[in-house]
């Protein structure tokens, strides 16, 4: 892998790949030291153009976990104040010897821009860029953690397979991504690997929330939730977060009210019971509980949400090792 | 012999008016003073020779959307530097969109603008007077005051920006026929495009970027057109962009609306599969669509439901180009490669010929401008000579760095055209020759 940018851009192998390397990074963060030797005198540089103190977070503790130099760098701006320039940015890392950029950014397609634009440097002395969400496009290692927890709990045996599911795909699984697809790029990251690695994926969503030429995506849609999960009974239910800004805006609002959009969309105690005992609740957080998610629902024996967490760490260590190390994970992570 | 490109007499040799049978054409004094069988001419002493065997020769282009960008973004374009771009692309005659700084929107503006025309040289600027105060959508300019003044305008529009309000451009629309105005209406519906970025589709559901859908054009286009006819005037559609717009234009014309369209070069070739590297060069208002809507504005332009090709011309700042798509500006530039897309796209597909070129890209805009006195006329004696002479056997990779115009957001970039313009005369005099803009001062050795 040269760049992460979109889970589009993964074959099987290499997704399974990642997850597998996940695994042993999950493994070693068990023991007593956490902290790997192998990135030790890189330079990892966390950019973000948009608030996320949990990303940010996540990967900087990934980073700091493989022993790289971390630069947390946020630079402000919008669409509308454009602040600092995302090129004269790019050049600033570049000439600063930044091995990878890790970027987070309001714009859909800023890290394509930075991984292919030039400004970065290009051939050997090339910046790996790691997609960490822009605008409504993708955000690969939410969906490789999210894929990383199902396959632990749902693959081998129903409850979790003994070794995490190693060296295995998603086949049949089956899924369902609930609430706000339009802007979503956890959802659009989602559909693309989920189908690589053989699961079933269906989206349920007010016809406000599904994008317009969502008919061409490799996924089933839904309007209707109770539906969704008596007919499919799906092995996992991903509750998507609703942006409140999605309900304001007079006549632009995406639905009429909360209320309506819990009764409907929200996974409550009602929904949770009509799943199989052994589904799992999922959710990117951060959730705005009795909206798309009650308590009930997030603090559920199935719910796997705040494993989630722990997990997005072994596999954005993952992502950063295979960039930076290499494409397998022998010696050091043993 | 060494005549001034300002007075001197030229014989074009063995060229093809309109693509048709070969014939010397002689200009003189400012206007065609002859067109003969190949060697039979009566040449005038001293003329200047153009060896256009093959070559053919076409009614001055005549551009009815072009933004030059003066006065206030003199960093991106002046009416120098864009109508020297014109002469370069075969144009005689511009039209300057009003979306400037200040707006077009007074007598006083339009005459500074028709005057930096005047004095650049290049080609006739003609500039469009803002249908409303400010381009605000809220009340209408002085289109009176602008249409009495030197600039004599004609063609009204608020480009950049929709008339959306229906009862204001139920007004504008009446008001200006008292001088036989147009107005050209740049279609888009504001509520259905906030915030977009591209064509909604498959490609932006995909890319994550912002749905600009086709009914927000079409929508405007049909509601203008049914307006158009109930208060009897003349209407003019601005760049359209899908099948759909299509539909409703030819379907208007045969209920006898007078209405006109317009297609832009790059709508003739280029898709919204573009968007997915995320290069702002291919961010334009509107947005590139489908090759489905590709095919049917062709299909509109070969078949006379679309009128005429204007550029829409649109120079940007580097720095407005190279920042992420989401804060990047909308627009490309065309005045250099519109006769090459054209001639790709309809001519060597057979779907149009030269005649329809010169129809579609002179005469139909000369007419809608009411400028058709002086541009868009017959290659024929006594007419005023604004002439274009290309070479359509030749071919080109477009760089937007050599360009003429100043900014260099061409969406062609790197990319093979065909044709090349050898040579531009406005009113007898050579603004270009060999390929090569010809200072208007300058003596020339030809
Ligand atoms: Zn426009």
């Amino acid at each position: 892998m040269k760049h992460l940018l979109s889970t589009q851009d993964l074959s099987k192998d290499e997704a399974v790949t990642v997850l597998d390397t996940a695994a042993q990074m999950a493994a070693t963060q068990s023991r007593e030291i956490k902290k790997l030797p192998t990135l030790r005198g890189r330079t990892v540089v966390n950019l973000f153009f948009e608030d996320s103190t949990r990303t940010r977070i996540s990967f900087e503790t990934a980073a700091k976990r493989l022993s790289a130099d971390v630069i947390n760098f946020s630079a402000k701006g919008s669409s509308v104040s454009k602040g600092e320039s995302l090129k004269d940015t790019a050049l600033t890392l570049h000439a600063m010897g930044a091995d990878a950029v890790v970027v987070r950014h309001w714009a859909s397609g800023a890290p394509h821009q930075l991984a292919y634009s030039g400004w970065l440097g290009g051939g050997d002395d090339h910046v790996a860029v790691l997609n960490a969400g822009d605008g409504t496009h993708q955000h690969p290692t939410q969906a490789l953690l999210d894929a990383f927890t199902m396959r632990r709990h749902l693959v081998g045996r129903v409850g979790g397979a003994p070794d995490d599911g190693v060296g295995s795909d998603l086949a049949g699984v089956k899924v369902a991504i609930v609430g706000d697809v339009l802007h979503s790029r956890v959802a659009r990251s989602n559909v693309h690997l989920l189908r690589t690695l053989g699961a079933d994926v269906e989206l349920v969503a007010p016809p406000t929330l599904l994008p317009v030429g969502v008919e061409t995506w490799p996924c089933t849609t839904s309007y209707d939730l109770d539906e969704t999960l008596a007919r499919r009974q799906p092995d996992a239910v991903m509750m998507l977060r609703v942006q409140r800004e999605r309900m304001s805006g007079g006549a632009g609002a995406f639905f009429p009210s909360p209320l309506e959009y819990t009764r409907r969309y929200g996974l409550d105690a009602r929904r949770l019971a009509m799943l199989p005992s052994h589904s799992i609740v999922m959710h990117p957080g951060p959730m705005n509980r009795g909206l798309e998610i009650s308590a009930e629902a997030a603090d559920s024996p199935g719910s796997v949400i705040v494993e989630q967490v722990a997990n997005g760490v072994a596999v954005r260590m993952a992502a950063l090792y295979l960039l930076l190390a290499g494409t397998s994970a022998e010696g050091s992570v043993q | 012999m060494t005549p001034t490109a300002t007075t001197g007499a030229w014989v074009l040799r063995s060229v093809r008016p309109l693509g048709g049978e070969p014939a010397d054409v002689v200009l003189a004094d400012g206007v065609v003073r002859q067109v003969a069988a190949p060697g039979t001419a009566s040449v005038p002493d001293g003329a200047a020779v153009v060896e256009g065997e093959g070559h053919v020769l076409l009614p001055g282009l005549v551009d009815l959307h072009t933004h030059l960008r003066e006065p206030g973004r003199e960093d991106a374009e002046t009416v120098l530097s864009g109508t020297r771009a014109a002469a370069a692309g075969g144009f005689t005659a511009v039209h300057a969109m009003a979306n400037t700084s200040p707006v077009a929107d007074t007598a006083g503006v339009v005459e500074q603008v028709w005057r930096l025309g005047q004095e650049a040289g290049w080609v006739d600027v003609h500039p469009v007077g803002a249908v409303t105060v400010g381009l605000d959508g809220e009340r209408l300019a002085e289109l009176g005051a602008m249409a009495d003044s030197k600039a004599r305008v004609r063609v009204f529009s608020d480009d950049g920006r929709c008339v959306h309000d229906p009862i204001l451009m139920r007004r504008a629309l009446e008001y200006v026929k008292a001088f036989d105005g147009v107005v050209a209406q740049h279609a888009q519906e504001p509520r259905l495009t906030e915030g977009a970025q591209m064509n909604e589709g498959v490609v932006s559901a995909e890319i994550g970027l912002a749905g600009w859908p086709a009914v927000a054009e079409e929508a405007i286009i049909a509601r203008d057109v049914l307006l158009a006819e109930h208060v009897g005037s003349r209407l003019h559609v601005c760049h359209l962009s899908t099948a759909g717009s299509v539909e409703i234009v030819r379907w208007a014309k045969a209920r006898g609306i007078d209405v006109t369209a317009e297609v832009t070069p790059h709508h003739l070739v280029l898709t919204d599969e573009l968007a997915r590297g995320y290069d702002p060069v291919f961010k334009v208002n509107p947005p590139l669509r489908t090759a489905k809507d590709v095919e049917a504005v062709r299909e509109g332009l070969a078949d006379g439901t679309i009128d005429i090709v204007a550029t829409d011309h649109a120079p940007h700042t580097r720095e407005d180009k190279d920042c992420e798509w989401g804060a990047a500006a909308f627009g490309m530039t065309g005045l250099e490669t519109a006769l090459s897309v054209v001639q790709q796209t309809m001519v060597d597909t057979g779907r149009m010929t030269w005649a329809d070129v010169a129809r579609v890209m002179s005469t139909n805009p000369a007419r809608i401008g009411r400028i058709d006195g002086a541009h868009g006329r017959p290659v024929e004696e006594g007419e005023p000579a604004n002439l274009v002479l290309v070479d359509p056997t030749a071919s080109r990779t477009v760089d937007g760095a050599a360009q003429v115009t100043a900014s260099s957001n061409t969406p062609f970039q790197g990319t093979q055209l065909p044709g090349r313009v050898v040579a531009t005369f406005l009113r007898g005099r050579a603004t270009v020759l060999d390929g090569v803009p010809v200072d208007p001062t300058s003596e020339v050795v030809a």
